[in-house]
């Protein structure tokens, strides 16, 4: 039906020009050389018609020693700082799942409370916290614990305070949706049957659990490889973690084709992590159905 | 057994304060008389007078609302389509590659969605003119292509949950396709369509990094004016300003939730 065709044919243009296309530009760019110029690369095609792509800026990528060092510290950092939200978001998440159901609408809400308050100033409130003169300093001066400041910020401790309390709500909810439908009297004959606690946890309750799991450890992962605000805030100057190196070398050094090259490389590296969150999705959505 | 509660309730007690305390420490801070933003001096509003005071502040206020009102529109009219479209549809061509432009814009890394878009955007301008100068247009589109992507999922999951007979005895009591959707679904999905609004406007309201790629000099939103002061520390006027969205914030969200509970218990 015509109406129909329309409804699909909108957003599915609107995706195709807005989302898609521009990574065929990336791809494009990632290949030419940076000039002085406006647009400040060289063109795809030479005047005489030739190709003038060059791989430069890819291997200038593979052999610097520099963007190995930050390609690994920014899938490190973001696999830590998954693993820290999955500690403290799957216990929190078991307690508002077995929560009554009154209290548990307001845990919930609590949760999602902070999501909806502007990400930056969330980031910015821990600039006051861990501060050389903020408050966490004050405070363990004034009780004694330690007699001149820690210095907490600009350093890797705060880039992962600073990730873990922006992403936990994205762990939390999905392992909440799991744990909520999960069957509590299954753990209970677990244990009639002579299983201890952890035992059950771990052959009933952890397996039960692994949609929810892997969906909420994509959903941190993932935007967290890219992070931008947090290391520039929170982070040291040698912090160089991947999304912050991309910002520069187009801002500061504005090299559009080194930085074009940058963000293809990270997107490669996150391609199986999508994939795997699509299927985990679909699977969701066949279950649904 | 009971240990393991106390475990649970220590977790979820530590959890929920690491949530708040920062929160609650800007609110306070922002009512410090001192300079020194991190020194206590008194109590004092000048930080609060200060900011209405502050052109550039509430210039950049305006452009983001403004901004984000569009973006939550423009969203929520292309999500319902998508997300009706994958629920509703069918198999149809393409629809493997739809469903993956759908989801992929959520998880997408800020800074690859804002260089993309720039870099698409030059180019555009370099072929057809347009965009003649990047601002207000520029920011609200791309906006809108990720803010879309969570309506589309929002409205999708509803659409899923409720069965389709509804519609289809509207069909078979002769209602015509279009008039089905305008009489029955859209009316069922209207609570899922203003959540997917509300999201999108808050998502576009909040939005640093891909603003700061595709604006334009001069056209500056509310964060990247933010960004551009914390970037020297913390301030008290910043500490006024994010205390003023905290609590504009927290008291939408609160009313929301109360009358849904309001609307719950009346017809459950």
């Amino acid at each position: 039906m015509l109406w129909q065709r329309f409804t699909i044919a909108i957003p599915y243009f609107w995706l195709l020009v807005f989302f898609l296309a521009p990574f065929a530009i990336i791809l494009k760019i990632s290949l030419a050389d940076p000039i002085i110029a406006q647009p400040p690369f060289t063109p795809f095609f030479d005047d005489d018609g030739s190709i003038t792509a060059t791989a430069d800026n890819y291997t200038f990528l593979l052999t610097d020693k520099l963007y190995a060092v930050t390609y690994f510290k920014s899938v490190a950092m973001a696999a830590i700082a998954t693993l820290l939200c999955l500690a403290l978001g799957f216990p929190m998440a078991y307690g508002i799942a077995r929560a009554d159901e009154r209290t548990r609408n307001l845990l919930l809400l609590l949760i999602v409370l902070p999501f909806w308050i502007s990400f930056l100033l969330r980031v910015y409130a821990w600039m006051g916290l861990l501060n050389n003169y903020g408050v966490i300093n004050n405070v363990l001066m004034w009780l004694q614990v330690i007699d001149k400041p820690i210095a907490f910020m600009y350093t890797d401790f705060a880039i992962y305070i600073g990730l873990v309390y922006s992403y936990l709500p994205f762990m939390v909810l999905p392992l909440y949706a799991t744990l909520e439908r999960m069957d509590l009297d299954l753990v209970d004959a677990a244990q009639d049957l002579g299983a201890r606690p952890s035992q059950a946890f771990w052959d009933i309750t952890w397996p039960l659990a692994r949609p929810g799991v892997i969906a909420g450890c994509l959903l941190v992962f993932i935007p967290a490889m890219g992070e931008y605000v947090i290391p520039y805030l929170l982070g040291g100057p040698e912090s160089l973690l991947i999304g912050r190196v991309l910002f520069d070398e187009f801002f500061v050094n504005r090299d559009w084709p080194l930085a074009s090259a940058v963000a293809i490389v990270l997107l490669l590296l996150l391609v199986v992590p999508i994939v795997f969150l699509q299927r985990s999705r679909a699977q969701d959505e066949g279950r649904l159905a | 057994m009971k240990r393991r509660s106390r475990f649970i309730l220590s977790v979820l007690a530590f959890g929920y304060a690491f949530l708040y305390v920062p929160l609650v420490s800007v609110i306070v801070y922002s009512f410090n008389d001192s300079r020194l933003a991190t020194v206590w001096g008194g109590f004092s509003m000048r930080w609060y007078s200060a900011l209405l005071r502050n052109d550039q502040v509430l210039d950049a206020a305006f452009l983001s609302l403004r901004i984000a009102l569009t973006v939550a529109t423009l969203a929520t009219i292309f999500g319902t389509m998508a997300g009706m479209a994958l629920s509703r549809f069918g198999r149809f061509r393409g629809r493997t590659l739809f469903s993956g432009m759908i989801t992929s814009p959520m998880v997408m890394p800020e800074v690859i969605t804002g260089l993309s878009l720039l870099l698409l955007f030059v180019s555009l301008q370099q072929l057809i003119g347009w965009p003649a100068q990047r601002g207000f247009g520029t920011i609200t589109i791309a906006h809108t292509t990720f803010a879309m992507a969570y309506v589309a999922i929002i409205v999708q999951s509803r659409l899923s949950a409720m069965d389709e007979s509804l519609e289809e005895a509207a069909m078979d009591l002769g209602g015509r396709p279009l008039r089905v959707v305008f009489d029955i679904t859209l009316p069922l999905i209207a609570p899922a369509m203003i959540a997917g609004w509300l999201l999108a406007f808050t998502l576009s309201l909040d939005d640093l990094v891909i603003a700061s790629f595709v604006s334009g000099p001069g056209a500056s939103t509310l964060p990247m004016l933010i960004f551009s002061k914390v970037k020297l520390g913390v301030t008290p006027d910043i500490n006024a300003l994010a205390t003023l969205i905290i609590l504009f914030v927290s008291s939408g969200v609160l009313i929301a939730w109360w009358i849904s509970r309001r609307a719950q218990r009346q017809t459950g």
